[in-house]
């Protein structure tokens, strides 16, 4: 590289360490990532990650946007295998299955792994049918007051059923912007994952549905894994135990959320936490 | 003056308007701001000029033969001139030959000076025009140059006499409709006047060429149109039986599993089935399809059972069917693509395969469009002729039975209107009724596409 072009870009790539700093792994794993890559065509957009995501713990994914945090969560529940160019290698074993393989049926696995996305994106259903969709398919329910039964408490959960216990029948997209995420996540919770994966699930939120969702993702952390890629560092904050750092397709710093935010290990985490990039 | 001199002309009068009104714009100005760029007065002077040199061009060339015409006649006595117009026209006409040095020369005197006045009036017509369509621009652009002030809100103008031209372009098309329309209305009226519209709405024998000899009038001619509106509707169905599934399959493989190589290349070739000439589809059904059919039900068995022809509505529905496929699955295809991904997504990421994503996520999202596409296709198989000309035949049988020959309301257009036509007699004036009765079927069934796919519009997003 040239050295002529004092750019604080490549004094930061030469910062960048081999293996993330902090404390990456985890005694009680529930995904256990090693040497994990995605390349879209022949632009690697990850590189070789290590990382352990513990039992029902809440994990922040933070970093600059482009830095490939949300292809990364995609591995975890194998999305990516909807788009042609992308290639995943590593290993990626959940409760010491890999799922990281051709062979492994999707099916199955995206039950366990749920995914809420970014933008709210309620099928043209009605509210019942949006959150029916992911048992009717997986065949979790026998009789229909089975299924009330299993739409009910999702949306309890969700904290949406006392808006819309009255009104079942009207269609998902009725619903306003923090009311259809929380459906989107009442639809996930259906199915009772083990793991949820939330891809910046507040960015298109006021701060009223956001402050709902929060609490709702440190409810669910009672019994479920949650995976949550943000670019609001005090949402990570305030939900997560543990924060990862990515940098530029690295994983740099994975430690305590508040040990990042106050204290963290590398500069780059700290240069992105006081704001002199991001 | 030549027409080309004079189109020259009006062209560099246009150019010397330009620049006059901007020059004058410039040179008003003074201290004072122009409420307008110089080139807006420029175009204004332009649109003065422009609009009376255009009008009085026009109204010269509709009306110099007609003012010709009553002069020449002038010169006739007085008997001649109060003639019919069958006449009328047969005077003008030695007129005019007297005048071009064609006719015979032994003509009375006062033919002659008629002759004589028309050479002259149309020897100084042209020039006369010139003078007249250049003074008007002259006239118009002065006006305007006199008015340019700089408080003169000349863009505001100009965007005006702009959204004018813009609204009649529009109203083209619209007033086109309603004329023809309107044209098939009054010729409708005028059938039902000599044929009950109950014997027609509901009658079930279709025979307008009626007798053969002129003294057995039109005892012979029934005008039911029921026969032709089943054949229109059988053939109808079965070509949208034959599109509809395959159109919509080859749509949900293109946008949803195809790699986007193959759909970039697929996709086109299946638009290029909608350019084939309908002809050619005609032919194709008339010459192979329909004669296939017709050997196949015989080597069945079926001849024992019904009718079966040589022409049929099954080959002519089976080729159309095969005609409006591209109707089908290339709006299919595009309403599909237009699904958010983040629809498809959700469905996955939730565990749902992909066809379970396509049938319960995809398709209904994207049913407005593709219902609209169907409509689309429907309207197109009512209104198609040549392929049915050919492989269906003429004869207006009322059948149930798809092996036999039919024949749809537009066929029967065409071969009522094939040959002489008498505008008094209800065989001609049938064709009208006929297109009248069709229009408002493809319009109600536009009228419904539309109607579908704004009302379910907004289900997603």
């Amino acid at each position: 590289m040239s050295t002529t072009m004092n750019d604080t870009f490549l004094d930061d790539n030469a910062n960048i360490p081999e293996q993330a700093v902090g404390a990456p792994f985890s005694d009680d794993a529930k995904i256990a990532i090693r040497d994990v890559s995605v390349a879209y065509a022949d632009k690697k957009a990850v590189h070789e990650v290590d990382l352990d995501i513990g039992r029902n713990e809440v994990i922040a994914m933070i970093g600059p946007s482009g830095c490939g945090k949300s292809t990364f969560l995609r591995c975890l529940n194998r999305m990516n295998d909807t788009i042609d160019v992308c290639r995943v290698t590593g290993s990626i074993k959940m409760d010491d299955i890999e799922i990281n393989d051709g062979k492994l049926d999707v099916v199955p696995l995206r039950a366990r792994v749920g995914m809420v996305f970014q933008k709210p994106n309620p099928f043209p259903k009605s509210i019942y049918d949006n959150v029916a969709y992911g048992p009717r398919i997986h065949g979790l329910a026998n009789r229909r007051s089975e299924l009330d039964d299993i739409v009910e408490t999702s949306l309890r959960r969700a904290g949406l059923w006392n808006e819309v216990k009255d009104r079942l029948d009207q269609p998902g997209t009725s619903l306003s912007g923090g009311q259809q995420q929380r459906l989107c996540i009442a639809r996930t919770i259906a199915v009772s994952p083990e793991v949820i994966l939330m891809d910046e699930p507040c960015s298109a939120l006021d701060p009223i549905a956001t402050a709902k969702i929060e609490e709702l993702i440190s409810e669910l952390s009672n019994n479920i894994t949650i995976v949550i890629v943000t670019h609001s560092m005090q949402q990570a904050a305030r939900v997560s135990s543990r924060t990862a750092y990515f940098h530029m397709g690295r994983l740099i710093e994975v430690n305590p959320t508040q040990q990042v935010f106050t204290n963290p290990d590398h500069q780059l985490t700290e240069a992105y936490i006081t704001g002199r990039f991001g | 003056m030549s027409a080309s001199v004079l189109i020259v002309c009006m062209g560099l009068m246009l150019l010397a308007a330009f620049t006059l009104g901007r020059g004058r714009s410039l040179s008003v100005r003074g201290e004072q701001r122009l409420n307008s760029l110089p080139y807006f007065y420029g175009m204004l002077t332009v649109m003065w000029s422009a609009l009376p040199g255009v009008a009085m061009l026009g109204l010269w060339l509709i009306f110099d033969d007609n003012v010709i015409e009553y002069v020449a006649m002038q010169y006739l006595p007085a008997d001649m001139r109060s003639v019919d117009d069958g006449e009328r026209s047969l005077i003008l006409n030695q007129i005019y030959n007297l005048a071009y040095d064609q006719g015979a020369t032994l003509a009375p005197d006062y033919m002659v000076s008629a002759a004589q006045a028309v050479n002259r009036m149309e020897s100084h017509s042209r020039w006369l025009m010139s003078v007249v369509v250049l003074s008007s621009m002259a006239i118009g652009a002065g006006l305007m140059w006199l008015r340019i002030s700089p408080a003169l809100k000349a863009r505001e103008r100009l965007e005006k006499w702009f959204r004018t031209g813009l609204q009649l372009c529009s109203m083209i098309a619209i007033l086109t409709t309603i004329g023809i329309l309107l044209s098939v209305l009054f010729e409708s009226l005028r059938f039902f006047r000599q044929v009950p519209v109950t014997e027609f709405l509901f009658g079930l024998d279709w025979s307008p060429q009626g007798a053969f000899h002129a003294d057995q009038a039109s005892s012979g001619m029934r005008f039911g149109a029921i026969p032709l509106f089943a054949g229109t509707l059988m053939i109808a169905a079965i070509a949208l039986v034959i599109a509809v599934p395959t159109g919509l399959m080859s749509a949900i493989y293109l946008s949803e599993y195809a790699p986007s190589k193959l759909r970039a290349t697929v996709k086109p070739l299946i638009e290029i089935l909608a350019g084939v000439p309908t002809v050619v589809y005609g032919f194709f059904a008339a010459l192979t399809v329909a004669p296939f059919i017709r050997d196949l039900a015989t080597s069945m068995g079926l001849d024992q059972w019904v009718a079966v022809s040589s022409e049929s509505a099954l080959a002519a529905g089976l080729v159309m069917g095969i005609m409006i496929i591209p109707f089908v699955s290339s709006l299919a295809d595009d309403v599909i693509n237009a699904v958010p991904q983040s629809l498809r997504d959700g469905s996955l990421g939730l565990g749902a395969t992909q066809s379970e994503t396509i049938k319960q996520v995809v398709i209904p999202a994207a049913l407005p469009g593709i219902v609209g596409g169907v409509l689309l296709a429907a309207s197109r198989a009512i209104g198609e002729t040549m392929i049915v000309v050919m492989a269906a035949g003429l004869a207006a049988n009322l059948t149930a039975n798809p092996l036999d020959s039919v024949t749809t309301v537009t066929v029967q257009i065409v071969t009522l209107l094939v040959g002489d036509q008498e505008f008094d007699s209800p065989k001609t004036l049938a064709a009208f009724a006929l297109g009248l009765m069709l229009f408002l079927v493809t319009l109600a069934l536009n009228y419904l596409a539309l109607h579908v796919v704004r009302k379910y519009r907004e289900q997603y997003e």
